[in-house]
């Protein structure tokens, strides 16, 4: 039962009392209405503006949101109102959905926004009024095939373990995927524009000799384009063969259009090799020379444009079809009475009704080429309203096609607009999620920063650093800093981790000094993070050797705290100035606090120390000798800052 | 000779009359030319029918619904029909959405006549408020008179079989096919013999409202049926 018509149920059951006479049996006892309060109005607010409505109104659809219980949990006892916080537009319809019982799809509204403000509601979108569904329907699919386009692009993703065969297949396809691919597509094309050319030249009459009449090019120097010929054709076929080879399915892929084109292209000549120089089949064999045409089909796989047009011929068959019949239907009338008008006349050309055709389906599709003219004023007449006719007729589907071509056509653009753009989406995306990632690793700083100050630093600079996180960051690290705990493993940034690759592939080491080991052991665990890492030297030229914690790879990461200043820059090696408790008051009073973490990196050199220079605690610092030339650091900050003074305070 | 002289010049004629009638469609397509005079009241066709009641006061005197109760019938009222009135054919599919299950298009046109006093075609909302008012809050004996009303298709102040039966079967119809028991051809036919062998006391085949409200009267079922559906509102 509808629920628009449930305020006329009390009218239906009135009325029942019309069956009462006739009845022989006693009726069933009614129900009572227990809860038989009073109608009241509700007020619904929704991010401030307030809807109010009859509460019978919403409990018309009970098993929506508003019109079942659910709605309790968004009630406020203070304001005795139900707030929810959505997008007051899109509330509208859904309220006047309970209202008139008819949901209607705003145009302005964006449909993914729509279909979650319905889901949230608990109102299926197979509801929308007749009025609107078309067009919710157009908009659902647009936008399917649009996630679609995104989604296939993504299977554009190299596979990691990919064999060869299936490389051969990729690179067939997509010919982008690799330099031998392009080279390729290339050599091919330019076979079957050599291929084309030649077929087209062969016919060409060159100069002919003196005693000899014209003779087409192909007749002159039959050997030449005898060799071209061949040459194109063990390219089509080496090339046929290797596609068949690298195709996933051979099956389909002989079925295919593109797999039938080819064979039909270089098939005229393997039938010429095998057929003798016999008369009779020589006709035939002619005849075969005309497929060679068809190798200019093959340029479609190398042209997008040639792709869409068939693709969209395909699409409008229907409209051709009847395209097709109606200029049928229209030259057999015409034809008719031209020919019947045409009659009379003496030396007339319209011979007979199939005569007659040509002259038809000239004068429609208004060529006139005036080989065949009417003479009888009747034919005269009834040919003027055959070119008519046939300018209508032929009019009418043209508008349907080319609407198709220019849908497919800027999907096609709108795909290729898209993959371009993809790339800049994707690196801003990746900026967004290392930014965030950053975040964390540079809270991680923050904490050894906070524990450094704690000794060194004042209060007020402490409460400093820590206000710049918000409460959902700071739980957020806290998340991602348990399950560290969990793991007993690290977050590190990309390049570090990049870097730590290519070093164990490059060198493996045994593990240092016990004791710095062990404190290394702990490190990653629960424990401390103090026993980090030795600060480096930017402009130092010599940096320090460093110890490998035997579990952990070479993993030379740096906690290098740079506070920035306004003030005149201290470029003091760092690790002198930690022990320089006094300058630090000076560094430290900085008024633009803006801090950004250095994760440097450095590969470790061949030779070692033995006594690493692990530091293990805040007090001890022990520069390590360095061993030889060591590549140069490679700093990285991973916030950007305004000024350019930079000092560097090294914790630990 | 002569053949081919006429056909040719026949084609010419009819070449001609060809040109000749397109070219009038073609002028009356623009209308530039008018060939029937009855074509231009069409624009003016009346918007739908609007209906106001009359005052909550007055409907309040007549009927025995309270204040309240009044505008929560009006408001229902008002949000299915929009234009103030209900026409037949609203009525009926109104009233089948509460029978999906038959076809209660029959029923509703004799309720329909029921309900529309005044005979006008549409039932405005005093006929739709008085006619609620009788079955709600009446005297037994109103409401079996407006039953009584109901099976009198004709008015005539007789119930006839015919008129019995096409109730009966209007009755039987609202319950569609899928009944247990089957229902049976002669089950409507079945059930006017039981009610006229209950109803019609002097046998002469026509149910007066006389004979009808001493039955029903003299009913248990009946007058306690008549009770059922008090608190409706």
């Amino acid at each position: 039962m509808a629920a628009g018509v449930a305020a006329w149920l009390p009218f239906a059951r009135a009325a029942a009392i019309g069956w009462m006479p006739v009845a022989n049996c006693p009726m069933p006892v009614a129900p009572r209405d227990h809860s038989k309060r009073q109608d009241e109005l509700i007020i619904l607010n929704v991010s401030g503006r307030r809807f109010q409505t009859w509460r019978t109104t919403l409990d018309r659809y009970p098993d929506t949101l508003l019109g079942s219980s659910e709605k309790e949990f968004f009630y406020n006892e203070e304001t005795k109102e139900y707030f929810f916080d959505r997008d007051p537009d899109a509330f509208r319809s859904i309220l006047n959905f309970y209202r008139t019982g008819k949901l209607h799809y705003p145009r302005y509204e964006c449909i993914s926004a729509y279909d979650e403000e319905l889901a949230f509601f608990g109102i299926i979108p197979e509801i929308i009024g007749d009025c609107c569904y078309e067009e919710y329907k157009d908009r659902k699919r647009e936008n399917l095939e649009r996630l679609q386009d995104d989604q296939e692009e993504n299977k554009d993703m190299r596979l990691p373990n990919m064999n060869f065969r299936e490389t051969m297949w990729r690179a067939f396809e997509n010919p982008h995927t690799s330099t031998m691919a392009l080279v390729f597509y290339y050599v091919t094309g330019f076979f079957i524009a050599i291929s084309v050319i030649t077929n087209v030249v062969e016919t060409v009459p060159c100069g002919a000799t003196a005693n000899q009449k014209d003779m087409p090019c192909g007749e002159r120097y039959t050997v030449a384009f005898f060799c071209m010929d061949t040459a194109c054709v063990m390219i089509f076929t080496v090339e046929y063969l290797m596609r068949l080879f690298a195709a996933p399915s051979r099956y389909r892929f002989m079925r295919s259009v593109m797999s039938i084109i080819d064979v039909v292209a270089i098939l005229p000549y393997y039938i010429g090799l095998v057929m003798t120089n016999n008369e009779d089949v020589s006709g035939a064999f002619v005849t075969l020379r005309v497929f060679r045409v068809f190798r200019i089909f093959k340029f479609s796989r190398h042209s997008q444009g040639l792709r869409i047009l068939g693709y969209t011929l395909k699409s409008c068959a229907s409209e051709l079809g009847f395209l097709l019949f109606s200029l049928t239907m229209a030259i057999i009338i015409f034809a008719t009475v031209m020919f019947y008008a045409e009659k009379g006349s003496s030396s007339s050309k319209f011979t007979s009704i199939p005569a007659s055709f040509w002259y038809t389906i000239v004068t429609m599709t208004t060529l006139g080429y005036g080989d065949m003219v009417p003479k009888t004023i009747a034919g005269k007449i009834f040919g003027s309203i055959c070119s008519l006719s046939g300018v209508l007729v032929i009019a009418l589907p043209v508008p349907v096609i080319v609407s198709n071509f220019s849908r497919i056509y800027h999907q096609n653009q709108r795909a290729d607009k898209r993959r371009a753009q993809k790339k800049a989406r994707l690196s801003r995306i990746r900026i967004a999620k290392a930014g965030s990632s950053n975040a964390f690793l540079q809270s991680k700083r923050n904490g050894l920063l906070n524990e450094l100050l704690e000794l060194t630093g004042t209060e007020e600079d402490e409460q400093k650093l820590t206000k710049n996180t918000s409460l959902l960051e700071s739980q957020h690290h806290h998340l991602l800093h348990c399950l560290e705990k969990t793991t007993a493993h690290e977050f590190v940034d990309e390049q570090i981790y990049e870097q730590n690759c290519l070093e164990t592939a490059l060198q493996s080491y045994p593990s240092r000094s016990p004791s710095v080991s062990s404190h290394d052991g702990s490190l990653g665990t629960c424990c401390s993070r103090r026993v980090k890492r030795n600060t480096p030297l930017p402009n130092a030229s010599v940096p320090p050797a460093h110890p490998v914690p035997a579990h952990q790879g070479p993993l030379q990461e740096l906690s290098a705290v740079h506070i920035q200043c306004g003030d005149p820059p201290c470029h003091t090696t760092s690790r002198s100035n930690l022990n320089l408790k006094t300058d630090d008051s000076s560094r430290i009073n900085c008024k633009s606090g803006q801090i950004t973490t250095a994760i440097i990196s450095l590969p470790t050199p061949p030779a070692l120390t033995p006594d690493g220079d692990g530091l293990h605690g805040p007090p001890q610092r022990r520069p390590p000798p360095p061993p030889g030339h060591p590549p140069a650091p490679s700093i990285q900050t991973t916030t950007s800052s305004a000024g350019t003074n930079i000092v560097k305070v090294s914790a630990l | 000779m002569l053949t081919a002289i006429w056909e040719t010049e026949g084609l010419q004629t009819v070449g001609i009359v060809v040109l000749v009638c397109a070219s009038i469609k073609l002028l009356h397509l623009l209308g530039l030319i008018n060939f029937s005079e009855d074509s231009v009241e069409d624009e003016l066709e009346l918007s739908a029918v609007r209906h106001r009641p009359e005052g909550l006061e007055q409907l309040e005197a007549q009927t025995r619904f309270s204040r309240k109760e009044l505008q929560i019938l009006y408001r229902g009222f008002k949000n299915e029909c929009p234009s103030g009135v209900v026409n037949e054919d609203t009525f009926k599919d109104i009233y089948a959405q509460f029978f999906p299950q038959g076809d209660a298009s029959t029923y509703a046109h004799f309720l329909f006549n029921a309900f529309d006093t005044d005979h006008n075609g549409s039932v405005s909302f005093e006929d739709f408020v008085m006619g609620l008012s009788i079955l709600l809050r009446g005297t037994v004996q109103e409401k079996l008179n407006w039953a009584f009303n109901l099976y009198d298709i004709n008015k005539d102040g007789y119930i006839t079989k015919e008129e019995m039966l096409d109730i009966m079967k209007a009755i039987y119809d609202m319950m569609g096919k899928c009944t247990y028991p089957v229902l049976k051809e002669e089950t409507p036919r079945q059930h006017v013999e039981i009610f006229f062998q209950k109803m019609d006391k002097n046998k002469d085949g026509v149910v007066t409202i006389d004979e009808f409200i001493d039955c029903c009267q003299n009913d248990e079922n009946i007058m306690r049926s008549m009770h059922l559906f008090e608190n409706v509102i």
